[in-house]
């Protein structure tokens, strides 16, 4: 029986063959069939794991909240480093200067990521926007949003702060920063179903353990961590807290 | 909950007596300075099922003027300001002690008598069925969101 593991699609693509590096060692380290499909999207993440075909995921905050409270899933690890930030972005010729300027009928281009466009909403309440008095327009790729936004086809636009980073700096120099969001308690985490709860000291231990190899560290610094760090099941528990007051 | 020290420039600051539910008291010494509210940052803490705080992030640090030391271990109701009517904290408690969520606008006290408005959201935390204590977050408000609950705060405190 060979076990389906898949990542939250809000990575920069041009990680796609490392996450399938991480997955021939992740087999080869645990002696398990493993196999990686990366959707092309959230709603087709979320297709999979209603249909039960997720065993393993490296899951954004708001994916984590479904599967631990839903699907009985399990915290394993976390990946360290900066937690998981996003940015309202305009285009320097904009005449808004901070999220107050913006007004009603403002337009917004959006990847199809419920916690970037989550987060990136509430940074909009202080300038009293909403999802009645804004135009949101989704994209497929947040580098289509950058664009969207240089064209002046929007006003602003939502992107995780790696995609942003991961822009070109010509691009980057005709954006501007309205706003970062600094929440400081939210991280992607990775989890295991059921069919694999028996094998979590195996996960942990060698996630845990990483690091310790070279090979491992260019892995890991492919994926943008140095080390996984342990992670209780409270800790996600706590998360998902923190996630249901932010969308409801 | 010890009783607020008298700031050393006292000038301009008007001292209140807070009632709370449990019957205890607290003097406080309060300004009219607003601090604005740290754009992009979320204001994160937990309490236990009475109310004591067990958790906060480092925006609820910095925006209450208190040490990490002086929060955790106190009641929550510390950063309570005068301007704030008793029955939305009644409500508040009601609604979470059933298990749901509440949310509202907020005038928190800072430790220098100064004040901070937010909108908070309180969630119980539910962990094998039963509550074992309550997260909230709290966001930028709107300036016409805060104009709108100061009205109504000053309304339900006159009657």
């Amino acid at each position: 029986m060979s076990f389906n593991f898949t990542v939250s699609p809000s990575f920069p693509a041009e990680r796609i063959s490392d996450w399938y590096i991480f997955n021939t060692w992740l087999q080869r380290s645990l002696s398990i069939p493993i196999h990686l499909e990366l959707h092309d999207g959230f709603d087709a993440q979320r297709a999979a794991i209603e249909a039960g075909q997720v065993d393993l995921i490296h899951a954004n905050p708001f994916d984590a909240s479904l599967l631990v409270r839903e699907k009985g899933f399990r915290a394993i690890a976390q990946p360290d480093g900066a937690p998981d930030e996003m940015v309202v972005v305009t285009a320097l010729s904009h005449p808004a200067q901070a999220i107050g300027d913006l007004q009603p009928g403002t337009r917004i281009a959006c990847a199809n990521d419920p916690c970037v466009n989550t987060i990136g909403r509430i940074l909009l309440e202080p300038a009293n926007l909403n999802a009645d008095n804004t135009l949101e327009q989704q994209r497929s790729t947040y580098i289509q949003v950058a664009k969207d936004v240089l064209r002046g086809q929007v006003d602003v636009g939502f992107m995780p702060v790696g995609a942003y980073r991961g822009l070109s700096s010509i691009v980057r120099r005709e954006l501007k920063v309205l706003v970062t969001s600094d929440i400081q308690v939210i991280h992607h985490v990775f989890l295991i179903g059921r069919d694999l709860h028996s094998r979590a000291d195996d996960f942990v231990r060698i996630l845990l353990s990483m690091h310790e190899t070279e090979k491992g560290q260019d892995l890991l610094s492919a994926l943008g961590a140095t080390r996984w760090q342990p992670i209780q099941q409270e800790d996600v528990e706590f998360m998902i807290d923190i996630i249901s007051t932010l969308t409801q | 909950m010890l009783d607020m020290p008298p700031p050393s420039n006292a000038g301009g600051a008007i001292e209140h007596r807070l009632d709370y539910a449990d019957g205890s008291r607290r003097r406080v010494f309060v300004t009219h300075v607003e601090t604005p509210y740290p754009q992009g940052r979320l204001i994160v803490s937990r309490t236990d099922t009475r109310g004591i705080i067990t958790q906060c992030n480092q925006s609820f640090v910095d925006m209450s003027g208190y040490e990490r030391s002086e929060l955790i271990g106190q009641p929550h109701c510390l950063l309570r300001h005068p301007d704030m009517p008793a029955a939305a904290f009644r409500d508040l408690w009601e609604t979470v002690q059933a298990g749901r969520q509440w949310h509202g606008y907020v005038k928190n006290l800072r430790k220098d008598g100064g004040h901070y408005w937010v909108f908070a959201t309180v969630v119980p935390n539910v962990r094998d069925e039963r509550i074992v204590g309550y997260t909230s977050v709290r966001r930028e408000p709107s300036r016409e969101k805060v104009a709108q609950a100061e009205a109504t705060y000053r309304e339900w405190i006159r009657s």
